[in-house]
């Protein structure tokens, strides 16, 4: 338990950040692409029997990277994105057949931890890793943090003054596969879009101030983590990485309630 | 993957002897005749296709509009749907339609009525996207010994379909091509330029949310066959692959359809002979056919295009 606390609150503050630029920028949907990767990269170390955790950082980064470099003649579109994960997951599935087949004991059990985490079974060796590895990523965007908000906010402009804004979209693309790479421990593949947008969509529309809403997103990452521990003690049916996702996300609904949807007021942005 | 289903097949009696070991040859007649030797093949081929073409013809509207992620979701949302189903121990098709359609309504909320930021959207579909798909984690933790079948929903299996099923696959497939066929040409104007579109008169907002919900019932429909996470492969990469091709919209589409269903029969014959799941062969297929567009548009109209 102690451990799932460690690993997760680091986990959290990495997601936190990592996600308010992933909103602002508008690439939850890549986001979704290298989460659904991260499914391939675990399945595929799997079936080759070395560490899932090296599976997954290869993938994610290395598809993140392709992404950007894709992107680098105007932004890579959804259409293209899609495509290549599609079919990249399409792999995953040759890749949990080979792995089933080939050890008949595990049965899939191991691929579905992988696409819905298992927090509680973080060792003490695990978490340090962990703690080392959201360290770097937040070490990573706290140095990029102005010249990208500079790009993610007016592309054109930031460019004209010098910011060098494909080496930063490829470099902060590297951060999301880490980022998300590392959260699939934690929430699993198929749920670490949760907390990498819950947090941050939040954060964007409960203030307009940019590191005002950097630091809220983190605090509700982190605090949604740390609920989803809590109600998981209490009523030990709810799977952690359910009642973490559900937390997140009901502080997005309870944006909506505060704060009534702008309902076409904003045209000219 | 289909030995077991040929076995089981070939000792529930009528098949031939030769039905243990089936061989590729190059007579390809022979081949054909292994093919379709079994009901359950020749269902596959029939769910196969009709999926295929309903997939293509909404999935092309889906790249038009550049709705690529809300379409990735509402797939997605299918497998709670069913699990939840299965949990509560009513049918797994109510699980399919209910949550696809509830999550398109949804989505179609959230969705700003103009100019507001694509971000703030996206966000919203993120989250739906993963709490759904928690939910349907929570749904099979509850109910006890279903594990196994986790697989089976998100990766799905052309297996084990009847005629029943091909039947309600078609009625529904009849169903969503006659709706698109009727608001198709709106549709479309309303896609390429919403502003205009509204100008004349069009109902761009009661549109959008219409095809969301058409979206949403092809989702429900086509991830019963192939699981959830990979309907999202019919449905972006023929429209994607077609629309590199052509900016015709009509011979587009039918291009579309035509690599769906091609892709679909090749993945399902192919997947037959070997031992590898049929999932992979298609995207596979799929995404082979739109990297030759890819290559094909850049070498006719350079690296500019």
């Amino acid at each position: 338990m102690t451990n799932a606390f460690i690993a997760g609150t680091a986990i959290a503050v990495a997601t936190g950040l990592v996600g308010y630029f992933m909103v602002l920028r508008g690439q939850v949907f890549t986001g979704d692409a290298l989460s659904h990767v991260s499914v391939t990269g675990a399945l595929a170390a799997l079936a080759f029997g070395i560490d899932a955790r090296l599976g997954l950082f290869a993938a994610t980064i290395a598809v993140g990277i392709g992404i950007a470099l894709l992107g680098l003649r105007g932004r890579a579109d959804d259409v293209v994105i899609g495509s290549v994960f599609a079919w990249v997951l399409g792999l995953g599935v040759l890749f949990l057949s080979l792995y089933t087949t080939s050890r008949s004991t595990g049965n899939g059990a191991g691929g579905v931890s992988v696409l819905f985490g298992s927090i509680l079974a973080i060792s003490a060796d695990r978490a340090r890793v962990a703690v080392a590895i959201a360290a770097a990523i937040v070490a990573g965007l706290l140095v990029i943090a102005r010249p990208l908000l500079f790009a993610s906010v007016d592309e054109a402009v930031a460019e004209a003054r010098g910011v060098r804004v494909r080496a930063l979209g490829v470099g902060f693309l590297v951060l999301v596969g880490a980022c998300a790479a590392e959260a699939t421990q934690v929430v699993g593949a198929l749920l670490l879009l949760g907390l990498l947008a819950a947090p941050a969509g939040a954060a964007l529309r409960l203030t307009a101030r940019p590191y005002r809403a950097l630091w809220v997103s983190v605090a509700l990452a982190v605090a949604s983590v740390w609920a989803g521990l809590g109600l998981n003690r209490l009523a030990p049916k709810l799977p952690p990485s359910f009642a973490i996702i559900a937390v997140a996300s009901a502080c997005y609904a309870l944006t909506f309630l505060a704060l009534p949807r702008r309902r076409g007021s904003s045209a000219s942005m | 993957m289909w030995a077991r289903a040929r076995s089981r097949a070939a000792a529930e009696g009528g098949a031939p002897v030769t039905a243990s070991g089936v061989h590729f040859g190059w007579n390809l007649v022979d081949d054909a005749r292994q093919l379709f030797e079994f009901q359950f093949m020749v269902n596959a081929f029939r769910a196969g296709t009709i999926v295929a073409v309903v997939a293509g013809a909404i999935g092309w509207f889906m790249v038009v509009r550049r709705q690529a992620f809300a379409g990735h979701t509402l797939a997605l949302v299918g497998f709670p749907g069913a699990a939840g189903a299965v949990w509560l121990g009513v049918s797994a098709v109510w699980g399919f339609f209910g949550f696809c359609v509830g999550a398109a309504l949804l989505i179609a909320w959230l969705r700003p009525e103009r100019g507001e930021g694509y971000s703030e959207e996206s966000a919203g579909i993120g989250v739906v996207q993963a709490f759904a798909l928690a939910s349907g984690f929570l749904f099979v933790s509850l109910y006890r010994g279903f594990l196994n079948g986790i697989n089976a929903l998100l990766f799905g299996s052309f297996l084990g379909i009847t005629d029943g099923q091909v039947l309600v696959l078609f009625v529904v497939a009849v169903a969503a091509l006659a709706a698109l066929a009727v608001v198709g040409r709106p549709l479309l104007f309303a896609s390429i330029d919403p502003d205009v579109a509204a100008a004349r008169g069009v109902r761009v907002r009661r549109l959008s949310v219409l095809f969301l919900v058409l979206l949403g019932l092809t989702v429900a429909e086509v991830s019963q066959i192939t699981g959830t996470l990979l309907v999202f492969a019919l449905l972006v990469m023929p429209a994607a692959t077609a629309q590199l091709l052509t900016a015709r919209p009509a011979v587009s589409m039918a291009i579309t359809v035509l690599i769906g269903v091609v892709v679909t029969w090749l993945g399902l014959a192919v997947a037959y002979f070997t031992p590898y799941p049929i999932g992979f062969y298609v995207t596979t297929f799929a995404f082979a056919a739109y990297v030759a567009a890819s290559v094909r548009r850049y070498v006719v109209r350079g690296p500019a295009a």
